[in-house]
């Protein structure tokens, strides 16, 4: 009984350790190989440093200053920033006043209209592109930062609608009714309970948005296309994949520069984000 | 329930409202609209030909589209079924190990960083280069210290490298699927579990007895969460291979429609493929809701 025990054990933490090493060994050798020179990149497989880890002359900051400098890698981290820290603001907090607007307020087709938003949550956003381009266009929205705000707090409204309804709704009902009838409008209550009250709902669904925008792709490359002054890190990475697919010093270096802020605020602030896709997922 | 005037309301929900007509659902009519319109960039039918279903027998007919079908199919089964079975196995196997946040932390790391990001990653894993070269993939590499040839991974059509791609979108969400699935897990209550230990079911009965069946709506939701977003994957078949070697998927035939042809017709009837085959989970998704209001 206890060898069988053992032996379970053992085949547990086996398993384990092979998709840890399965999940951790790619990123590792994307982030090893971003610090070789292209010599020792094409001259040997990463995984070689590991024989003489300490020899630090075999590592370079070059690549990085490469793709920061020469490759418009840090005009793409800025305008990263740009994008998506206005989006996320303007996004979470409309998502929060529309999230109110369903949860307590009485009106007309409440229950329908709310239904089409949240309804809209999975239309493939290649449904909204071709009638969208024209217009924006038109209105000389396309390849400016304003346009893409518009566009990704349109496109995560049914999202953080839902996410915050959620919360927003279990609200205790005293609390608010009570400060209805001591005369507070809804707008008094929705500054002054509802948003101190959803901070740890609405930081979850900031952090969410944040890093889906500054991971979007699809979003920038529609409505931004890859001119140098607006592209967002993921465009300029993808460029770089197209135009110089075999300079893995560059591809490697631009990859990880585009992964390192939402990396660092993913592993400082991941239980507000795990809570954030938990309660779209279970609650929901 | 709070009363207040039409105009309150309005103010609340009147800037959403417009964005979500604007950005969803104006576009989704007039796209479905589009797609019986021909070629070129314009939208509003006077400047158009109007070809009736000309674009739908394209997007059912025509070789290129339904290689990217069949692709998508490819997609949707394989990628579906490990990253929820993967998911589930970690979920529980983890909350048997001492390290299960470290270990989590390292699996759902790919779900913060940029599909490009990940698909730049497993490029590199995948690199490829003639037999007399050092290899530098670290798949290559391993190959080829076990005495085999190196592989072309992303041009091997057309089973090798469309699973090599999907690999990238399991190893991008499995993740999310096994925090999801954790959360549920450790909701199931302990006694219930111990109960059926000191009865002397094993670790394989109480999965089949006990937590399968009391975890069938999560296992639901996120299945339908991963079909949602590998029909309309995109981002790693457009950096990694951009359909080449019969690698195409339908999001990235639409772009090229719309982009390199300047087909908005053919473009949109692609489009409202996808739609179409995400409506049913449209549907689902809606009856949960509702029903979750009721109760």
């Amino acid at each position: 009984m206890s060898l069988k025990r053992l032996i379970l054990r053992i085949s547990l933490h086996l398993i384990v350790l092979a998709f840890t090493a399965v999940w951790m060994l790619p990123t590792l050798g994307l982030l090893v190989t971003s610090f070789r020179s292209p010599e020792n990149i094409f001259g040997s497989g990463w995984w070689t440093v590991f024989a003489d880890l300490f020899n630090v002359d075999q590592y370079t900051f070059e690549n990085y200053m490469q793709v920061i400098y020469k490759q418009g890698l840090g005009r793409s981290f800025y305008n990263s920033l740009a994008i998506s820290v206005p989006s996320t603001i303007i996004s979470t907090f409309i998502g929060a006043m529309v999230a109110f607007g369903f949860a307590w307020l009485k009106f007309a087709g409440r229950k329908i209209l709310f239904l089409l938003v949240i309804g809209l949550m999975v239309v493939p956003l290649q449904m909204t592109f071709i009638p969208i381009l024209p217009i924006y266009r038109w209105l000389g929205l396309s390849g400016t930062f304003p346009g893409i705000w518009l566009a990704h707090t349109g496109y995560g409204l049914p999202l953080t609608t839902y996410l915050l309804y959620a919360f927003i709704s279990k609200v205790p009902r005293d609390l608010l009714e009570s400060a209805s009838i001591d005369g507070a409008s809804p707008i008094k209550i929705f500054y002054g309970i509802v948003i101190p009250i959803s901070v740890p709902a609405l930081s979850s669904v900031f952090i969410f948005q944040f890093l889906w925008i500054w991971n979007d792709f699809l979003v920038a490359l529609i409505y931004l296309g890859a001119a140098p002054k607006v592209a967002p890190v993921t465009l300029t990475v993808a460029n770089l994949v197209t135009n110089r697919g075999q300079n893995w010093e560059l591809l490697t270096a631009a990859a990880f520069v585009s992964m390192a802020l939402p990396l660092v605020v993913f592993l400082s602030l991941q239980r507000h984000f795990v809570r954030g896709i938990i309660a779209g997922a279970i609650k929901g | 329930m709070l009363h207040t005037n039409r105009w309150i309301a309005g103010l609340f929900v009147g800037p959403a409202l417009i964005l979500v007509l604007f950005f969803l659902t104006y576009p989704i009519l007039m796209t479905i609209v589009r797609s019986f319109y021909g070629r070129g960039t314009q939208i509003f039918a006077s400047a158009l030909d109007f070809v009736g279903l000309a674009n739908w027998e394209y997007v059912f007919t025509s070789s290129t589209m339904i290689a990217a079908l069949r692709n998508n199919a490819l997609w949707t089964v394989t990628f579906t079924i490990f990253t929820v079975t993967f998911g589930l196995l970690l979920a529980i196997l983890l909350d048997r190990v001492r390290y299960e946040k470290v270990v989590k932390s390292v699996i759902f790391i790919p779900a913060a960083i940029s599909m490009v990001g990940a698909s730049v990653i497993w490029k590199f894993v995948y690199a490829y280069r003639p037999v007399d070269l050092p290899q530098i993939g670290v798949i290559n590499g391993l190959m080829v210290a076990l005495g085999k040839e190196p592989v072309g991974w992303l041009i091997e059509r057309p089973w090798i490298n469309n699973l090599a791609l999907i690999v990238v979108g399991i190893w991008i969400w499995t993740g999310f699927c096994m925090v999801i699935f954790s959360a549920a897990y450790k909701n199931i209550p302990r006694d219930l579990i111990d109960a059926a230990r000191t009865d002397g079911a094993n670790e394989w009965q109480l999965f089949w007895g006990i937590i399968l069946p009391l975890m069938t709506t999560t296992i639901a939701v996120v299945a339908t969460t991963m079909i949602v977003q590998v029909l309309k994957i995109f981002d790693i078949v457009f950096v990694m291979t951009n359909g080449a070697y019969d690698t195409e998927v339908v999001a990235n035939r639409m772009y090229k429609e719309m982009f390199n042809f300047y087909n908005y017709g053919r473009a949109s009837a692609i489009a409202v493929v996808l739609l179409l085959l995400i409506t049913p989970i449209m549907i689902f998704n809606i009856r949960r809701f509702t029903r979750q209001e009721v109760s």
